[in-house]
């Protein structure tokens, strides 16, 4: 007995030894990179939810058609060749050689049309290219053939889309999952996989290098090229306290986070253990949307005063505050962007309060008390809607602001009530440029009436332009296009945009190679 | 006694019912849409309605609570609106590191608070009693995150003792699990051992000038013995019962800790779900935390029996 006690004491002592000095831990022979993501994952289906976090796990996980690279042009990435009939109408995709899936099974066609089918049920954009689409079928274990009704320039476009929703492939099992109901297996093709039986819902997610994973032979571009792992694990862990993931940062216990606010970037530098970059360089933008069911936002008129009464500046320093990570833009498809245009913005934007004033008097406003809801709960957030009601104020519009937490800002906006009834008339947010990159994947330019978005703009001409975008074989008619969009958008206002900002990540200093694709990606990230 | 163990035992369950129907209704009252935070910010009002109706949301607020009610009956708390995983293995998850967290604060303010009251007492008016008194008003005065920061300031990112934040399951290893454990738990009790030590000092206080206490002194005993085994035992029921609640306290109320230190717990849950509106969490972490509060009070009652055997049930 006094033996067995002595084994035990000796055992304990032993392990309470290995724990402190951290030898005899599997994780030391391993690399891992240690995240601080901007939002606790909670849901793992990134076709179910547009959440940016369920988009970001995407990425780690699966793999997609086609991708954009640093330059925002559209490469093949699981494809390897294109082939398009001489009328345009069938278009055949072949994937890569040595596609595999995390549980070894080859990815095939099959999967592919699975995938494509279910994320075209759901996503706005999918949606679009799937109305242009008779029929989606497998040729064999490597040809997805789309037979056109149209023929149309949009897969590319569609299949290249970098942000939610992705379209991300999955194993045929899996993208059987009906689109009203969640994923509940979580295989892709990508760089790293799940480790499922680590993933602690809402505080620790756990990816494991996927050492099968083929990499294509040319240079990692954005989300193109290469996605080589260069660590075997990357650890999210999220944190509420954004000032403590600094100082954890600097005390060396982890190396990423994700979006650090500019604030706090004096005591990233003054410690010198880390550094800043930005994985989206185009960054974000602020936006103001109106309700136009009701008065006064259901006169076109009224809208535009605002167009005339807000200024981009004003919104920009009084939410992030340094000049450096902002910048305005007039270009309603944003600076940097593809689809970059400034027509029919002169005099847009600059605090016209004559003009706006102007506007309000054509537009017969007559005092309505506009409800604009203020989202007080999120930092980069909570001082947008103060600065609207200043400036709308200045032009005499009676503005009855009502400040919530953003889980009931997100609830309400989706009530098509009378603002006096628990309705709105108007709310302000950001979008990440990637959401922002054309006129189909701008979901606040949907003008179709009760499809659109809530806000719900009803315009025939808009809807008509974003239709004939979508045709467009060209370049050069795209860009003509934009430019009409613009001028029919200055006619009848959906939304405003309120310039772009920067939300950079924060880097330990042994950190190398995290991209600039325009959404955190962990793959080419080396620990040195 | 095991009758009134029953009567209490059974006196639980309208207490819980009570509890049941005030969350569920205090949680429908409050504006929030779980379906629309679920979807995300590019859903269509159509995708929003569909997850609506999938998760029940879309029935009468009676019918939800029947079924609700029904399947905690059955032992099924039910299944989180986001994680698309049952509440139970959610809470059975963020419950070791709470507790922990629990424990290892009140293991510290006890052996910290119960010896500095008697001290305190049994030096009434010296130095040390104004002190201890002095920390005491500090301790009530300055709030936990100011405590945590300054403790991170000094021990982790100046000295590099302990880590800034984070936790480690005791499974991992027992000096991780205490490393990540020792400053939250000190930042936690200060408040505790102001509270513990002043109502230890003020029921020692009272006991000292009884009779059997001069009668001890009188028969030969050392000090010690006079303020351990008469004094402290004698004062013993108001120390035992504010140990208590400060557990029960500490088990629902270590969010801002949890927080500050990034401690995966119950009390970062249930700010998850309160901010994401994820209804079967909120309810059921409400649940546990109220039962929590109905048992410790009973365990806390029983002890009386053993510390004053004059009490009877």
């Amino acid at each position: 007995m006094k033996m067995m006690l002595r084994k035990s004491i000796l055992a304990a002592a032993a392990t309470f030894a290995l724990g402190a000095t951290g030898i005899g831990s599997a994780a030391l022979a391993e690399t891992v990179l240690r995240v601080v993501p901007h939002a606790s994952l909670k849901i793992l289906d990134p076709i179910w939810t547009t959440a940016y976090i369920s988009r970001n796990h995407g990425y780690m996980i699966y793999d997609t058609l086609f991708s954009l690279d640093a330059d925002g042009n559209i490469q093949p990435q699981m494809v390897d060749t294109v082939t398009r009939s001489e009328d345009g109408m069938t278009v055949t995709l072949t994937l890569r050689d040595g596609l595999m899936w995390h549980d070894g099974a080859p990815v095939t066609a099959e999967d592919c049309v699975a995938s494509l089918k279910r994320w075209g049920g759901k996503d706005a954009m999918g949606q679009k290219l799937m109305s242009f689409v008779d029929d989606l079928s497998a040729d064999g274990d490597k040809n997805i053939v789309f037979k056109m009704n149209t023929p149309t320039g949009l897969i590319e476009l569609a299949l290249s889309k970098p942000s939610s929703n992705v379209p991300f492939m999955m194993p045929a099992r899996i993208a059987a999952t009906p689109g009203s109901e969640q994923i509940s297996e979580y295989i892709g093709s990508g760089p790293f996989k799940l480790v499922t039986e680590e993933w602690e819902p809402g505080t620790r997610v756990v990816y494991a290098k996927f050492d099968e994973y083929v990499p294509r032979s040319d240079p990692t571009s954005g989300f193109a090229g290469a996605k080589i792992a260069k660590v075997d694990r990357v650890e999210w862990t999220p944190n509420r306290d954004i000032q403590q993931a600094v100082n954890s940062l600097n005390a060396g216990e982890i190396d990423i986070i994700e979006s650090l606010v500019p604030d706090l970037h004096p005591l990233v530098h003054d410690a010198g253990k880390a550094y800043i970059k930005d994985p989206n360089p185009p960054g974000l933008q602020y936006t103001a949307r109106f309700n136009v069911l009701h008065p006064p936002f259901d006169n076109p008129k009224i809208r535009q005063a605002l167009l005339y009464a807000f200024n981009q500046e004003d919104f920009l320093e009084a939410n992030i505050g340094h000049a450096e990570f902002y910048q305005t833009c007039k270009a309603l498809f944003g600076c940097g962007m593809p689809f970059e245009s400034t027509a029919h913005m002169d005099g847009l934007l600059d605090s016209n309060f004559a003009r706006a004033k102007e506007l309000l008097k054509e537009g017969g406003y007559d005092g309505t008390p506009i409800v604009l809801m203020h989202s007080t709960n999120v930092p980069v957030l909570a001082n947008l809607a103060p600065v609207a009601k200043d400036l709308m104020e200045a032009i005499g519009m009676n503005v009855d602001m009502q400040s919530m937490d953003w889980s009931t800002l997100v609830a309400r906006r989706s009530k098509q009530d009378a603002p006096a009834d628990g309705g709105w008339n108007m709310f302000l947010t950001a979008w990440t440029m990637g959401d922002l990159i054309n006129p189909l994947t701008m979901a606040f330019l949907n003008s179709g009436c009760d499809k659109a978005l809530f806000g719900w703009p009803c315009d025939e001409n808009i809807e008509n332009l974003r239709d004939a975008f979508a045709r467009a074989g060209t370049a050069e008619e795209q860009k003509q296009l934009i430019d009409e969009l613009q001028a029919a958008w200055l006619a009848y206002p959906t939304h405003i945009h309120l310039g772009q900002w920067n939300s950079p990540s924060a880097l330990a200093n042994n950190i190398d190679g995290y991209l600039q694709a325009g959404v955190p990606v962990f793959w080419n990230v080396e620990k040195k | 006694m095991v009758f009134y163990l029953l009567k209490r035992l059974l006196a639980t369950i309208p207490v819980m019912l009570v509890v049941a129907v005030f969350i569920f209704l205090l949680l429908r009252l409050t504006p929030g849409d779980p379906a629309a935070m679920i979807a995300g910010d590019y859903a269509s009002d159509a995708q929003i309605a569909e997850i609506r109706e999938k998760l029940g949301l879309d029935e009468p607020m009676l019918v939800q609570f029947g079924i609700w009610l029904g399947n905690i009956f059955q032992g099924d708390l039910g299944e989180s609106f986001f994680f698309k995983k049952q509440v139970s293995e959610l809470i059975v998850a963020r419950i070791e590191p709470t507790l922990s967290l629990s424990l290892v604060t009140i293991i510290l303010t006890v052996s910290i608070a119960v010896p500095m009251g008697v001290i305190s007492a049994y030096k009434q008016g010296s130095w040390l009693d104004r002190l201890t008194m002095g920390f005491s008003v500090l301790g009530f005065s300055i709030p936990v995150f100011v405590i945590g920061f300054g403790l991170i300031y000094v021990f982790s990112l100046k000295l590099a003792w302990f880590p800034v934040q984070g936790y480690d399951r005791i499974s991992e290893g027992l000096w991780g699990w205490l490393r990540h454990l020792i400053l939250p738990a000190l930042a936690l009790s200060v408040i505790f051992v102001a509270f513990i030590a002043r109502m230890t000092r003020t029921s020692v206080l009272e006991v000292l000038g009884e009779d059997y206490i001069r009668t001890a002194r009188a028969k030969g005993q050392t000090e010690t013995k006079v303020l351990v085994r008469h004094a402290l035992r004698n004062a013993a029921v108001p120390i035992v019962t504010v140990i208590g609640f400060a557990f029960a306290i500490l088990i629902g109320g270590v969010v801002v800790t949890e927080s500050v230190f990034n401690i995966p717990g119950l009390g970062l849950l249930t700010v998850d779900a309160v901010l994401n509106r994820d209804f079967p969490t909120i309810q059921a972490v409400v649940l546990l935390f109220s039962l929590v509060y109905v048992l410790i009070n009973l365990v806390i009652d029983l002890s009386y029996t053993v510390l004053d055997p004059r009490i009877r049930y």
